[in-house]
């Protein structure tokens, strides 16, 4: 059958199974929302904004594992969707973004919104496309699923000129994807596993760390298991929380600049560190040669290019986490009484992580005064369902939803690790209440990066959507004030936001319902009403202003000098 | 420590940008590189020289093998390989010179390919430090305009990069 290229963009993700794409119109997209009609089975969900459409596709993929879809006009349309971009491709979130592009005979011309797309987003995507001949566009579209969803996932980009929406040829959807440039390792090695065994159980003191690589691989079962077998302690990075339960006794929660003292001390003091699909990233290592100075190092990584890009490694294993978790268990298992003698072994280590914890338990100062946002946060868990997605924007509410919410479930929390891009959460959690209707969806959010993407307000009461947003109010840009009161005399330049919003109205004008509370007394009731309003609604906490995020280990300092909560 | 690389990539729109996007963007270095088309018209060759110790070289030669038009990546570092460089110099002769600097393309197996009064342009091909080796005898003679190619290298032996 002959069709249109807009026609077979859409024929195409119908194939791919796409249900949901979050998209904003334009004159080079137009021919794409004409053909939509005939695509009832695709959910079109307009934001207000392109920036945060891609942030709801890359919530959307968080959430379900699914690849998501973003569709923006050219220019300003595509300009837009950077951001959302370059927060999927530090996170390793597969996303498909269809931009519009000017007519092909005009590419270069400095045309009527005409930008070079492909080179602007080259370095943030893990492969982009122009297409130039229809012919090409199924074979391309296959390949952009197929590269955003395997190996280390990522955002690819499609620029569609408006001519080749236009021109007709026959449509065939490929089978097959061949490319030789492009074969990830899926299987691990198994020498590299059988030494990983014989190390795990040499070992007297090791640590699991786990990242996000366990989420994406869908491996918290197989880790689970290993660490059930080994009974070791588990840390995991912010992109890996949930991926192991943090109501486990052999969790540690959350290492790095904000992690927990028993983690930190942890991966110090460590013979044998084992690094499951993460990737050393400063905010987890601190001053390099401090970090698990007397370790020896396993990596197990999808990604070549995640090995020794910042520690040295004693045995790497490339591959995907879920069959070399797999394996490994099953060599482990295999050894019954090697794993008997290292339990054996590894008890001091234990009792010595047992007296970390005990010395200096995850905690904060109450207060019958101000509402402390760690007790919000422990609220919220309390009260929300088992199965709750959290998504948040990026600062100090962040990292005590991190510290102190307890994620027991993979994919349950969706936040911007690498950017650390503001004006994420509220997006995202739209996506991820697109992908699941019947979940509670849950945005904490502070009250500076609420503000970077509240228009999308709109979009979730247009598409009944109903996200429950806690606002962090602290009337500050809180993480940026944290570093001024800490490293710059508190000398707060900038980050006093002084006009005070009512936040109620603020829902109110769009739609949606809002609370506030003021009082530590006013939480739980504040959220249990939230939680009980249908519809998106905003519940603002008024929160002690200079509260800090403590633990933390100032940037470039070692992670055994932590600055502790008192 | 000096590396030769040879890049094996689609030939498709972009693709340079890619890889030189690559070195700029992760502050790797490029002492040279030249690009064209192999006998498989699918496929183009790359010949990069860079420097860096062993983890940076090993970053590099796994970031290019991430790029997905990249189809194979070959380091070249030890004996391994022949480097070849195409340099045209423009020279100063007169008088005497003139003789001297023949004398040089001589030994050097190099052409003169144009001619005036007053200079010489010189055509010299060989391995690099052939080529550095050649430049050294002129330069004290007035260099007017150098241009190298960079070095292109191919793999010893009966094998191609296929095996
Ligand atoms: C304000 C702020 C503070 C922060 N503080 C902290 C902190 O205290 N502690 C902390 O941990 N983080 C913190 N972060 C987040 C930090 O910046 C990084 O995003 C995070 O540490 C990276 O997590 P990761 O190592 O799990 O890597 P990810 O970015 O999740 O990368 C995943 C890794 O797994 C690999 N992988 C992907 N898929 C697979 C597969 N199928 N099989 C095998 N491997 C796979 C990838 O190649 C990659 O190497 C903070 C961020 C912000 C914004
Ligand atoms: C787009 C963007 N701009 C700037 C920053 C730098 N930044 C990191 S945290 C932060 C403060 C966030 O304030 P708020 O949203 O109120 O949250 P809080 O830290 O108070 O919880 C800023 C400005 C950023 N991460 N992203």
């Amino acid at each position: 059958m002959k069709l249109a290229g807009a026609r077979i963009l859409l024929e195409c993700l119908k194939l791919e199974g796409v249900d949901t794409v979050f998209g904003y119109p334009g004159g080079t997209v137009i021919n794409i929302y004409d053909e939509l009609y005939s695509f009832p089975d695709i959910r079109h969900i307009l934001p207000r904004h392109e920036q945060a459409g891609v942030h709801a596709a890359d919530g959307y993929a968080r959430a379900s594992g699914k690849v998501g879809v973003a569709i923006a006009t050219s220019g300003p349309g595509a300009t837009n969707t950077v951001t959302g971009i370059a927060t999927a491709y530090m996170d390793s979130i597969p996303l498909v973004v269809i931009t519009g592009q000017v007519p092909t005979a005009l590419i270069g011309n400095d045309a009527f919104q005409e930008v070079d797309i492909i080179g602007i987003t080259r370095p943030c995507t893990k492969h982009n496309f122009l297409v130039k001949n229809v012919k090409d566009l199924a074979g391309i579209v296959k390949k952009a699923f197929y590269i955003a969803r395997t190996g280390r996932p990522g955002p690819v980009l499609i620029d569609l000129p408006k001519d080749v929406q236009v021109a007709v040829t026959e449509f065939k959807y490929p089978d097959k994807v061949d490319l030789r440039g492009y074969k990830p390792t899926v299987e691990g090695h198994p020498r590299q596993i059988e030494k990983a065994a014989s190390m795990i159980l040499a070992a007297r003191k090791p640590v699991i760390y786990v990242g996000g690589g366990v989420v994406i691989a869908n491996a918290s079962d197989e880790l689970r298991e290993m660490a059930d077998t080994l009974q070791a302690p588990v840390t995991t990075t912010l992109m890996g929380l949930g991926s192991f339960p943090e109501d486990s006794p052999n969790s540690l929660g959350l290492l790095g600049m904000h992690g927990t003292y028993y983690a930190n001390m942890a991966v110090t003091e460590c013979d044998l560190l084992v690094a499951v699909g993460a990737r050393f990233d400063d905010r987890v290592t601190g001053k390099i040669p401090a970090f698990a100075p007397h370790a020896k190092i396993i990596h197990m990584d999808v990604d070549p290019t995640s090995i020794r890009k910042n520690v040295r490694v004693d045995l790497p294993i490339v591959g995907d986490v879920k069959d070399i978790l797999a394996r490994l268990g099953k060599v482990l298992e295999g050894n019954r009484d090697g794993v008997k003698s290292f339990h054996k072994n590894i008890k001091p280590w234990r009792t010595q992580i047992d007296d970390w914890k005990a010395k200096h338990p995850m905690g904060y100062k109450e207060s019958s005064q101000a509402i402390k946002p760690q007790a919000v946060i422990r609220k919220l868990r309390e009260i929300s369902e088992p199965d709750a997605i959290i998504a948040t924007d990026v600062g100090q509410h962040q990292m005590w939803t991190a510290q102190f919410f307890g994620f027991t479930r993979p994919r349950t929390l969706l936040s911007s690790g690498g950017l650390g891009t503001m004006g994420y959460g509220l997006p995202a959690a739209m996506g991820a209440q697109a992908a699941f209707p019947e979940r509670q969806v849950i945005a904490v959010c502070g009250d500076g990066g609420f503000q970077m993407n509240l228009q999308e307000l709109a979009t979730l009461v247009q598409n009944r959507l109903p996200v429950k947003i806690c606002v962090m109010n602290n009337n500050y840009l809180g993480m940026v004030r944290q570093w001024q009161e800490l490293f710059f005399e508190r000398r707060y330049s900038q980050t006093v936001m002084e006009l005070p919003i009512d936040f109620v109205k603020l829902a109110e004008a769009f739609g949606a319902a809002g609370f506030t509370a003021s009082k530590p007394e006013e939480v739980e009731e504040t959220i249990r009403r939230g939680f009980a309003t249908p519809g998106p609604v905003i519940m603002e906490f008024k929160i002690a202003r200079e509260e800090k995020v403590l633990p933390m280990v100032p940037a470039g300092a070692s992670l055994n000098e932590m600055v502790l909560a008192s | 420590m000096r590396h030769t690389i040879t890049v094996l990539v689609e030939n498709e729109f972009g693709v340079l940008s890619r890889v030189v996007g690559l070195f700029s963007g992760r502050g790797f270095n490029i002492d040279s590189l030249s690009v064209a088309p192999t006998h498989e018209e699918s496929i183009s060759r790359m010949t990069i020289v860079t420097r860096g110790d062993d983890q940076i070289l090993e970053q590099i030669t796994k970031h290019l093998n991430k790029l997905i038009d990249v189809i194979k990546v070959i380091d070249f570092t030890d004996e391994s390989a022949i480097e070849r460089e195409l340099a045209l110099i423009k020279v100063t002769a007169e008088d005497a010179d003139r003789a001297e600097v023949l004398r040089i393309v001589d030994i050097f197996r190099a052409n003169v390919i144009d001619v005036t009064p007053r200079s010489y342009t010189i055509e010299a091909t060989g391995s690099p430090s052939k080529i550095d080796a050649i430049l050294e005898l002129l330069r004290p003679l007035g260099l007017k305009e150098l241009v190298r190619t960079g070095p292109v290298a191919i793999g010893r032996g009966a094998k191609g990069w296929k095996g």
